[in-house]
């Protein structure tokens, strides 16, 4: 059972919320303090990813956090369950393989590579903006920034959704 | 706490105060004011980010979109901050060599001038 669980409507308003619920959680757990910001950002960037995908496919549905601490890591899920490309049917891909959809390896993700490859190369942030009043960053640059930060990341997609799975070390919380 | 914006103009160059927490939230009201500042000519920006307290990838997306938009014109976009907490997020995802960043908004008005 997780520590601490949380639902919330998929609003852009909540995750402000989300992050704060997390961070306190965290430091509860042991969590260090200079890795705090790195749990509030990484927190933040998924319940982001979460809530724009619900209010794509399915605004009615809560996003869902659950917060673990297990004495030597505290663990983080942000799971939504807005259907991803795993659910529908890809001739050219093995049954049950839905994972790694999202350019961000699971498991060990090689944090350098997908920070660097992002935005690189001077002008390729800007040069790779997308369409005004939108985001000018490309789908998916919210992982790239978990990646960045957490140095456990794993991102499961399903036929019913993604999971976005991270954790950083934690000493046993004083009861 | 919410995101506060301010901006006034310094030797022709506008000086934009963003106080608060950047994100998928707040963002919106960020990248409004830029398009409207850029809709009214100005295309010389600088962004201080000193009293920023969080700013996620919804945030950066804002200010590279505010970029490609005085770029178009000539322009350019620089940021204040010494914050590493922030600066850390640029530089996690190479935008540190996209922006100009300096740290204090006299030494980005000063940079700004020197390159005219």
């Amino acid at each position: 059972m997780a520590t601490v669980e949380v639902t919330f409507t998929p609003l852009p308003a909540h995750v402000r919320t989300a992050r704060l619920v997390a961070t306190a959680v965290a430091r509860r757990s042991g969590v260090d303090e200079s890795l705090l910001d790195e749990v509030r950002l990484a927190v933040g960037e998924a319940c982001s990813r979460a809530v724009e995908a619900h209010q794509r496919h399915c605004p009615a549905e809560p996003v869902q956090i659950e917060m673990t601490d297990s004495g030597e890591r505290f663990v983080v899920v942000v799971r939504d369950h807005a259907p991803t490309a795993a659910a529908r049917p890809d001739p050219a891909a093995p049954p049950g393989d839905g994972t790694d959809r999202n350019g961000v390896g699971s498991g060990g993700v090689a944090s350098e590579g997908v920070g660097s490859g992002s935005a690189g190369s001077d002008g390729a942030g800007a040069d790779s903006a997308g369409a005004e009043g939108g985001s000018a960053i490309p789908a998916g640059f919210g992982l790239a920034v978990i990646s960045g930060l957490a140095d456990d990341v794993r991102v499961l997609s399903t036929s019913s959704g993604v999971s976005v799975q991270m954790s950083w070390p934690s000493t046993a919380a004083p009861s | 706490m919410d995101l506060k914006l301010g901006h006034y103009n310094k030797d022709g160059i506008e000086v934009v105060d963003v106080e608060g927490e950047i994100d998928v939230y707040t963002a919106p009201r960020l990248r409004e004011l830029l398009i409207d500042l850029v809709n009214k000519n100005n295309y010389q920006l600088v962004v201080n980010m000193e009293k920023v307290e969080f700013l996620d990838s919804t945030g950066l997306g804002v200010l590279v979109g505010g970029l490609k938009r005085v770029r178009a014109h000539d322009g350019s976009l620089d940021l204040v901050c010494t914050q590493e907490r922030i600066l850390k997020i640029f530089r996690i995802t190479g935008l540190t060599k996209v922006f100009g960043i300096h740290e204090t908004v006299d030494d980005a008005i000063a940079a700004k001038k020197s390159e005219k």
